[in-house]
């Protein structure tokens, strides 16, 4: 890994959050984050006391939950240098959203703010804050990457994760039409409107099969069940994984939701 | 007057300033005089020439037809050429405007000359644009006798003809030329800018011309410099 | 209209099995986005002329008061009249009130929203007044007896050969030999029928895009000229628009232009763009005899000075429509109101109440398309997350989504209860899936797996893997 970078001699101090996704269903893109960040010069740790951003409570309204564990992420991760998430979505949830919820009170609305800016997505981190521009990995794959939407309109991650994939061996970026358009997860909407997200996933899983790669990826797990848990109820063959896998070479594990065949 | 009242009531409360805060009614008094400009694209900001070359070219990618002409004694023929070319009926429609007046449409003995507002019977209406904008091919018309706004809408093909020197680079600066015309905060009964013929996309978002306003817009520009 | 955007969910059922409205849907979803995305970018200036026109509206609406009193004197001036309007009702009796003066038959209409919002055309056909829509695709749907699916293609839903059917049920003298199956024969055949009724006409009823202080003028902003045939041939030409249609200057309408017709259909101006001050003067051989403009509140005022005051900018250009994932996948209809898409997700509750637009602001994948496109940078996932606050506020939201998220948040906000839950739980869902490392069906998921089978957890939750792998690496 090329660029890794030194604040005062001493490595920068990451705060890595899991996200809740990440935390129950997928543990490899946690450790794949873990490499990725301590590849590029970070001391990663991971505190304890962690479990959603909140976008569940903020999403549907209920403010005072939203806000309570907005605190709770605050008090355990203020200290860091830098706070980082393998997702767009938590992480503009904390960078973008997190000061708005203390409007009228200014003290823990500071101290959410000074928080807020250390938050940072994942890749877009390794690019741009630690001035990553290759990874030392190996894939011998044909790949589509889709663009979260927090991420891509809130966080500008867009060209990132296609640069530090550019630089792997072995792999072939195929873009499939329409990668920027909502891939119909949406967090509770998807349960909420189920119809409506399936018609939405449907014409995003036939852009990817209309790529025909091996393998799907993108930086959120939320989008990244929907659109897996779409391809395997459709028979496709496209096998779906966290971009952070594929980044830090750690692809022995199952795809999201399984194999293909 | 209740109803202004209370509109006005809630508007003021809901901005929080109750009476009239002197301080407000400067800016806005300071915005009307002043009327600042704005951004003003650079695509129109060209020298004269170029700027009639792009004010044609952006007419034509809008589906109009651009002529150029040197002197207004051309009119005649160059209308008279424009309906016989599509086998339209040598007849054509236009107002007082002096500027078209002057040419000498006797000379086309063909060609019948009706002067007025149309009532929609006419194929083709001949109108002077009071200006134009280069930024994106379109005609400014105002109202009056000189140039019938019927005359902009009724008829099947509408013939518009426009000096050079008329051509602006962008709206900002028809809006000093209507200043200058029809003084500070006045305006003509109706300022028409045409971009192009009548067009529509409702049925299957499939874009058709001459939805209710004219099929086919000829403009004519007048050009002294035209062979330059 | 009847507002039924409680039905949300029933409209959606059908919309989404509606092989037609599915096809008309795609024509949105290519043509719109594409023809704006060439359209901005060709213009460098783009951006910066978003920023502008909003600070344009910012600055209008902190002063309306102040604007709309000039606005008025301008007309006045000019020898038009203005009426202002509290309700909808207000403005409906005012407009009946013009007709019934001029002892009017028909009226013909340009296109507007605002008079589908009133609810004008059913007011005035009680009325014995005869309401002619005049714009193709109102035309098309008033045949129909629907209303507008898209606030700027309000036929969007439709393909030719409905259109021909409408037709030829109405249009009663076309001999049944004369071809209609091209859409350039229907257009003729809308032209000829409704060139009459302009001149039958005895009043003219049209919207506004603006509402110009400095001169008084008011703005239509069209493409086929059927706006300006009503507002020149009727002998009155009434104008109906809200309050925050108010711009202060001729040159500040020039910049929202700019971005006007780039948003909506990707032109950089639309075929007429035209100014209106007054009626006919001594010289004009042409115009209206009376110019009358109907000012209209019906709840803006009360939006303003709160967190809806943005959506007071809203131009009506229809891009976060035409960019919404979700109105891509039903359409217009389905959302049961006056105003669909986005930024109707967030004016409708504005106007009807949150109680009966519940559904409207909630569904959205907050993807951020439509703010990423908004000419005027209106943060409509932002207001509609207000609406759903509200809602929750006022427990107007569904119980068992309450239920489920009060259970979640309960967790979520006390962390060792929470490690000690999942970690029971992940284990066990992932030993359930098996090698096969997904779920096809599990009891409450149904919004789930209906339509996708769920990704199984890997085994251990990342907490407990980490804690464990620390734990033996320790020094």
């Amino acid at each position: 890994m090329t660029g890794a970078q030194e604040t005062n001699g001493s490595p920068p101090h990451v705060g890595l959050f899991v996200t809740c996704l990440v935390d129950l269903f997928r543990p490899s893109v946690g450790f794949a984050s873990l490499k990725l960040l301590e590849n590029a010069g970070c001391k990663v740790d991971v505190p304890n006391a962690q479990t959603c951003c909140g976008q569940p409570a903020y999403n549907s309204g209920d403010r005072k939950d939203t806000r309570a564990i907005a605190e709770q992420v605050i008090e355990a991760f203020e200290a860091f240098d830098y706070v980082v998430a393998p997702s767009g979505s938590c992480a503009s949830m904390l960078r973008k959203h997190y000061p708005g919820l203390f409007d009228g009170d200014p003290k823990w609305q500071a101290r959410a703010q000074s928080f807020a800016a250390k938050c940072h997505e994942l890749v877009s981190f390794l690019t741009d804050v630690m001035g990553v521009s290759s990874v030392d990995a190996r894939l011998e794959a044909s790949v589509t990457y889709h663009d979260s939407c927090s991420g891509l309109r809130e966080l500008g991650v867009k060209a990132q994760p296609r640069a530090l994939l550019a630089s792997m061996n072995g792999i072939q970026l195929k873009e499939m039409g329409d990668s920027e358009v909502c891939c119909g997860f949406g967090g509770t909407f998807c349960v909420k409107y189920p119809d409506i997200s399936n018609h939405i996933v449907g014409k995003k899983t036939a852009n990817i099969e209309a790529a025909e790669t091996d393998l799907l990826l993108a930086g959120d797990m939320g989008c990244l069940m929907n659109m897996a848990g779409k391809l395997r109820r459709q028979g496709a063959a496209t096998e779906v994984r966290h971009v952070a896998e594929v980044l830090a070479g750690l692809t022995d594990t199952p795809p999201i939701a399984g194999r293909a065949k | 007057m209740t109803a202004k009242h209370n509109i006005l009531t809630r508007v003021r409360t809901a901005l929080g300033s109750q009476g009239e805060a002197a301080g407000r009614r400067e800016v806005v008094e300071a915005r009307l005089s002043g009327a600042p400009r704005g951004i003003v694209p650079q695509r129109g900001q060209l020298p004269r020439n170029e700027r009639i070359d792009l004010f044609r070219a952006q007419a034509e990618s809008v589906n109009a037809t651009v002529e150029t002409v040197g002197d207004y004694s051309e009119l005649p023929h160059s209308v008279s050429r424009y309906l016989r070319e599509r086998n339209l009926p040598a007849a054509i429609r236009m107002g007082d405007d002096a500027r078209l007046g002057a040419a000498d449409w006797l000379s086309e003995r063909t060609l019948e000359i009706l002067k007025g507002p149309t009532d929609g019977s006419d194929m083709a209406g001949l109108s002077h644009a009071f200006a134009a904008v280069a930024e994106t091919g379109t005609l400014a018309l105002t109202a009056g006798g000189d140039n019938p706004t019927t005359l902009n809408f009724l008829p099947e093909y509408h013939i518009v003809v426009i000096h050079a020197d008329d051509v602006e680079g962008d709206m900002e600066s028809i809006w000093d030329r209507v200043r200058t015309r029809f003084g500070k905060g006045e305006m003509s009964r109706v300022v028409n800018f045409v971009t192009g013929p009548s067009r529509s996309g409702d049925i299957e978002q499939k874009i058709l011309l001459g939805a209710h306003g004219p099929r086919a817009l000829h403009i004519v520009v007048v050009d002294p410099a035209k062979d330059r | 209209m009847q507002l039924t955007s409680h039905k949300f969910k029933s409209h959606v059922s059908k919309a989404l099995v509606d092989a037609q409205l599915q096809k008309a849907l795609g024509n949105v979803e290519k043509g719109f986005i594409d023809k704006r995305a060439k359209a901005a970018g060709a213009l460098p200036e783009f951006e910066s002329l978003r920023d502008n026109a909003k600070a344009i509206k910012d600055h209008t609406l902190a002063n309306l008061d102040l604007y709309l009193e000039t606005y008025e004197a301008r007309v006045t001036a000019a020898g038009g009249t203005v009426h202002w309007a509290e309700t909808a009702a207000d403005a409906r009796n005012i407009v009946l009130d013009i007709c019934k003066r001029r002892g009017a038959r028909t009226v013909t209409k340009g296109k507007s929203m605002i008079t589908e919002e009133i609810g004008l055309n059913d007011f005035l056909s009680q009325h014995d007044i005869e309401p002619v829509e005049t714009d193709l695709g109102e035309y098309i749907i008033q045949l129909r007896g629907e209303h507008p699916s898209h606030i700027i293609a309000p036929a969007v839903h439709l393909n030719k050969d409905q259109v021909e059917g409408d037709f030829r049920r109405v249009h009663t003298h076309l001999p049944e030999f004369r071809d209609l199956t091209e859409p350039t024969a229907l257009l003729s055949e809308a032209r000829e029928v409704l060139r009459q009724r302009y001149f039958e006409a005895d009043v003219g009823i049209t919207g506004a895009n603006f509402l110009v202080a400095e001169t008084g003028s008011s703005v239509i902003v069209t493409n086929e000229g059927n706006g300006d045939l009503t507002q020149t041939l009727g002998k009155v030409h009434v104008v109906v628009a809200s309050i925050e249609k108010i711009v202060p200057t001729l040159e500040d309408t020039s910049q929202i232009l700019r971005v006007l017709a780039r948003s909506a259909t990707g032109q950089d101006m639309s075929v007429y763009t035209t100014f209106s001050t007054g009626p006919k003067r001594p010289d004009d051989p042409d115009g209206p005899e009376e110019y009358h403009v109907i000012l209209l509140d019906n709840g803006r005022s009360s939006m303003l000075g709160t967190e809806y005051q943005d959506m007071l900018r809203c131009i009506r250009c229809g891009a976060c429509m035409n960019h919404c994932p979700v109105y891509h996948a039903v359409g217009g209809h389905a959302y049961g109101s006056v105003y669909p898409g986005p930024m109707g997700a967030v004016l409708t509750p504005s106007l009807n109440g949150i109680d009966k637009a519940g559904h409207l602001p909630n569904a959205s994948t907050f993807c951020g398309r439509c703010e990423a496109v908004c000419p005027m940078r209106i943060p409509l996932p932002k207001m509609m997350r207000h609406w759903r606050e509200q809602e929750f506020e006022k427990h107007l939201s569904a119980r068992a989504s309450r239920y489920g998220l009060g259970l979640w948040a309960f967790f979520a906000r006390r962390p060792k209860l929470y490690r000690a839950a999942v970690s029971l739980a992940m284990p066990l869902l992932s030993r359930l899936a098996g090698k096969r490392h997904r779920l096809g069906a599990l009891p409450l998921a149904g919004g789930w797996t209906d339509h996708r089978d769920l990704p199984a957890p890997e085994g251990p939750t990342f907490m407990q893997q980490y804690r464990k792998h620390q734990a033996s690496h320790r020094p």
